[in-house]
């Protein structure tokens, strides 16, 4: 069975109809605390750090915000990923309910992979306006800053998606995001270059799909992208179009049984 | 596409094509090691109210799914609509109205919103599926409901949401497991009352129920179901008459007072001595109750009915239907 692109959109419909509904309570951690992190640790510590000299050559908050970027957009997606998947199969069967319609699993999983894909849109492009005054992007390769973060969202959500869907219940989400995502966030590159890990940690986060998404990230914003462009860009599209087929493996399995 | 006809321009159901509606030969159902479908063979002619009756567990809501094209039969096969829903799931399931035995609606949104979004799966313009959902909304008799949050409804109006959601792509197969199931008496009522009038359009019902009397109020046809198989088929009276006699006196009888054995059974062509009391089928209720008087029966309380699909599967299984 293959992917109808009508179908699709009718899951990023029916998906967009209940956002209007829930999208107050995402305010703050899509919109608000990117920026408060900027505002705390990028400008206010960054003044500290500053004083030490430049990080990569770069300011501090001009380093800090790709990253922050990056890392909002993989936490974003992995909410997304997680609850809202458990609920739509188990907690509220909405899933199911469309899978009465027309639209399969393979709509179905295209259709959350694309609204995810534009909830992260809309994260990133807030935040690299409202950034602006800042200075913390330069050049015209900036703008690619933004499908780099969204690429790095959906590199993260597919697989996990797919691993939401196998679940039973929400018992594993919370060991997700505090024995994964926070260690990402805090040691693959947000924060401080990985080169400062100590030589034994360095090759996992090389590993971490946010360390790829950060640089990548970071190299559009600043305007002088690393020359492992193409690998960055490999690795996250390799796991986003895993991640989604894996998902209409696990969905399936759970749905149509 | 016809029409719907001028006096229920709401229900607008379509009518089935020729041919059997669903058609499932040797189908069965396995879940791992367990056999959920053991294997049966049905057909649904056009335009029929057809049911499926068994006890929990019987694999009535497995048969649904495979009907529903949401799930494949392990063995034999199965058609609808004439099609073949391995090749042609999403086009059959456009012409299909489902109401699943667990409510799926989104609780969080509005009823509105609700019929809104599952009429786009269908790829209905969205000024039609408005328009549609309006009417069935008045259908349903949630009009007044339109911009209220599913949460806060009823379960009898969440039932008769998804009844309305289930109707707004005008499918020619409309397929309900457990339409009432946990509803109270006038709200069952209600809904069979508007299932009658989908019924009466010509519109093909297949639905699932463990109430004997759901059955025989709705269905024109029914089977069986017990354990994965079909052990009857045929119309609600046809099936009374063939495995039951016509009446059936109940008796409650007083604890550790068993009459000898064998009484009962020459007063009765059946006896089946359930937990709390004792059924006798025979063809005359009036005269078996008096001759149990007349030999001295002790008995608390006794009931003399006409025999139901009740006794039909309790004949048939040995067990009851509701436990
Ligand atoms: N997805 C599944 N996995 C394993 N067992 C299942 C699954 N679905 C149903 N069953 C089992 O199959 C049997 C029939 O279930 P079901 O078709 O729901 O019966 P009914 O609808 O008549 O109550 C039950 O014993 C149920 O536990
Ligand atoms: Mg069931």
């Amino acid at each position: 069975m293959r992917v109808a692109a009508g179908r699709s959109a009718a899951v990023v419909e029916g998906l967009w109809v209940s956002y209007r509904h829930t999208w107050r309570a995402t305010l703050v951690s899509s919109f608000l605390s990117p920026l408060l992190f900027l505002l705390a640790i990028g400008v206010g510590l960054g003044a500290r750090i500053d004083s030490g000299g430049p990080v990569e050559g770069l300011t501090y908050a001009a380093f800090v915000a790709p990253g922050l970027l990056a890392a909002t957009c993989m936490q974003v997606a992995t909410f997304e990923a997680t609850y809202p998947v458990m609920a739509g199969i188990k907690w509220f069967g909405t899933y199911r309910s469309i899978l009465a319609t027309p639209v399969g699993v393979p709509d179905l999983v295209a259709g959350r992979v694309a609204w995810i894909a534009l909830r992260l849109t809309a994260v990133a492009a807030v935040f690299m306006v409202v950034t602006i005054p800042f200075g913390v992007s330069s050049g015209p390769l900036a703008v690619l800053a933004l499908p780099a973060a969204v690429l790095t969202g959906l590199a993260v959500a597919a697989p996990i998606e797919a691993w939401a869907a196998s679940r039973d219940d929400e018992q594993g989400f919370v060991g997700l995001f505090r024995f994964v995502i926070l260690p990402m966030f805090l040691f693959a590159g947000t924060f401080f270059p990985v080169s400062q890990l100590p030589d034994w940690l360095q090759p996992v986060a090389w590993i971490t799909p946010l360390w790829h998404g950060t640089e990548l990230t970071r190299g559009f914003m600043t305007g002088a992208p690393d020359p492992l462009v193409p690998l960055h860009l490999a690795v996250l599209l390799v796991l986003a179009v895993a991640g989604t087929l894996a998902a209409t493996v696990t969905y399936r399995r759970r749905l149509e049984p | 596409m016809s029409t719907p006809p001028a006096e229920h321009p709401l229900i607008a159901a379509r009518p089935t094509g020729t041919g059997p509606a669903v058609e499932a030969v040797g189908v069965v159902k396995r879940f791992g090691d367990f056999t959920a479908v053991a294997g049966i063979d049905f057909a649904v002619a056009p335009g029929e109210t057809f049911g499926f009756l068994g006890p929990n567990g019987a694999g009535k809501s497995s048969t649904m799914r495979m009907v529903g094209c949401v799930s494949h039969p392990t063995e034999g096969t199965m058609r609808v609509l004439g099609r073949d829903p391995r090749r042609d799931g999403p086009e059959i399931r456009g012409r299909l109205g489902v109401v699943p035995q667990q409510d799926t609606l989104d609780g969080e949104l509005t009823v509105m919103d609700n019929m809104y979004v599952y009429g786009r799966f269908f790829r209905l313009p969205r000024a039609e599926v408005r328009a549609r959902s309006a009417e069935l909304l008045e259908f349903v008799q949630l009009a007044d409901r339109a911009t209220a949050k599913v949460d806060e409804l009823s379960g009898g109006m969440k039932r008769r949401l998804t009844i309305a959601r289930a109707l707004i792509n005008r499918p020619e197969l409309v397929l309900l497991d457990e339409p009432t199931t946990g509803l109270d008496p006038q709200a069952r009522h209600l809904l069979w009352e508007r299932l009658y009038r989908l019924r009466a359009d010509g519109v093909t019902l297949v639905l699932t129920t463990h109430y004997m009397d759901e059955a025989e109020q709705l269905c024109d046809r029914l089977v069986i179901m017990d354990r994965g198989r079909i052990v009857a088929e045929g119309g609600p009276a046809e099936l009374i008459r063939r495995h039951a006699a016509r009446d059936v006196v109940e008796l409650r009888l007083p604890a550790g007072a068993e009459p000898p054995s064998g009484v009962l059974e020459e007063l009765a062509d059946h006896v089946e001595r359930l937990p709390d009391r004792v059924l006798l089928s025979t063809d005359d209720g009036d005269q078996t109750l008096a001759a149990v008087i007349g030999r001295g029966v002790a008995h608390e309380r006794a009931v003399v009915r006409r025999a139901t699909l009740e006794d039909v599967f309790l004949r048939l299984t040995g067990r009851t239907l509701v436990d």
